[in-house]
């Protein structure tokens, strides 16, 4: 990106959750659902002396995308690191669920999730894992009917349970700042040891859960710069696409033939896993 | 974690809500709703403990520089510094005389 083009573009990524709806949803549509002032936040943070937010991280905002019937689920990264518990993934859960119901009723209502999380919200633990189950399998649902289109802009990136959502997404948006793991880089550190994976390497993890690997191994699908006016744009384009009649997710089979075929003896580059998963399809 | 609470005199009730900030690290969330005509009450849960004078301080500060519309606010904070209280309270008085209703 050049110098005026950097200066003169405005970022998603430094947008808190609440904006970043607003900048998808066309002017005057927006109207947000089970909002910060409907009372619905966390019952279990306070209690475990965790200052909870008004939205529990998580807005729904209802309204159209270049006319198109939408809603927009996003996670504030902010607030606890995005993670899910009961309340924030319940919101997720419900709304994609009456997205599903409207297109049953014949209103082709269309979804796009912010992913900005790292996860479950440990302190609530089962009751924050149902929940994102719930998201998976609303998602599958939904996009059935109409595309499910997921952003992952950055910092935080989309780890744990929410990486599978972001998976099962009809179509997934990555920047460059953008991280997508199963497990998060303090995490598989603290399991495999610092030697193989140290989580302070930057270079190293994105370069591996990177936004730009993800695409270049077929597990993301548009990847977009840093710009609320381009992400817009793209999103737009996607959603008004008919519903896939395939899925990344359905090809897990040939996903794990590949990983077994790798010897794993070996430590890997992001270059042996490009090798790997390239689409060679 | 501390929950404090605080009243003000005030004028009639506020014309909408406001919210504004984020329970982030060194953050707050300021939520304001119309309060009963006369009172503004203030509730804070804030993730440091001990603060309360300073708390009273600040937020007295804030409420006798001039008369305010009677306001039910709740603040989450994780951690703000004075300076950053003040910023998102001005943030919340200057969006609630703007008019932009923001949720």
């Amino acid at each position: 990106m050049s110098r005026t083009a950097l200066l003169s573009r405005e970022s998603f990524v430094e947008l808190g959750a609440r904006a970043r709806a607003q900048v998808l949803l066309d002017a005057g549509s927006s109207r947000e659902l089970a909002g910060p002032f409907d009372r619905l936040t966390s019952p279990w943070l306070e209690r475990q002396g965790v200052v909870p937010q008004g939205d529990d991280g998580v807005v729904v905002a209802k309204g159209t995308i270049d006319g198109h019937s939408s809603v927009v689920l996003a996670i504030e990264g902010a607030f606890q690191g995005g993670s899910l518990g009961e309340v924030g993934g319940a919101k997720i859960a419900g709304a994609l669920e009456l997205a599903a119901e409207d297109n049953r009723q014949g209103i082709p209502t269309r979804a796009v999730i912010l992913f900005e999380t790292g996860g479950v919200r440990l302190q609530e633990a089962n009751l924050g894992l149902a929940t994102i189950a719930e998201i998976h399998s609303a998602i599958v649902d939904l996009r059935r009917y109409q595309p499910v289109i997921g952003v992952i802009a950055g910092q935080v990136g989309c780890f744990g349970g929410m990486s599978i959502a972001a998976g099962l997404c009809s179509d997934l948006v990555v920047t460059r700042e953008a991280r997508l793991g199963l497990n998060g880089p303090a995490v598989i550190e603290q399991e495999a040891g610092i030697g193989e994976y140290d989580s302070r390497d930057r270079p190293f993890i994105w370069g591996f859960t990177g936004g730009e690997q993800r695409i270049a191994t077929g597990q993301a699908d548009r990847f977009v710069d840093d710009d609320s006016a381009v992400i817009r744009g793209v999103v737009a384009e996607l959603i008004a696409t008919p519903a896939r009649s395939a899925y990344r997710s359905e090809r897990y089979a040939e996903y794990l033939r590949r990983l077994a075929e790798y010897d794993a003896r070996h430590q890997p580059t992001p270059e042996t896993v490009r090798q790997i998963f390239g689409d060679k399809s | 974690m501390e929950q404090l609470r605080f009243e003000y005199p005030a004028g009639e009730p506020a014309s909408r809500r406001v919210l504004v900030g984020v329970v982030g690290s060194g953050d707050l969330e300021v939520m304001i709703e119309p309060g009963e005509s006369g009172k503004t009450s203030i509730d804070v849960t804030t993730s440091v403990n001990g603060y309360a004078r300073v708390w009273d301080a600040q937020l007295t500060r804030a409420f006798s520089a001039e008369a305010r519309a009677a306001m039910r606010i709740r603040i989450h904070d994780f951690g703000a510094t004075p300076g950053v209280v003040g910023m998102r309270l001005a943030e919340a008085f200057e969006a609630l005389d703007e008019g932009k209703e923001q949720a």
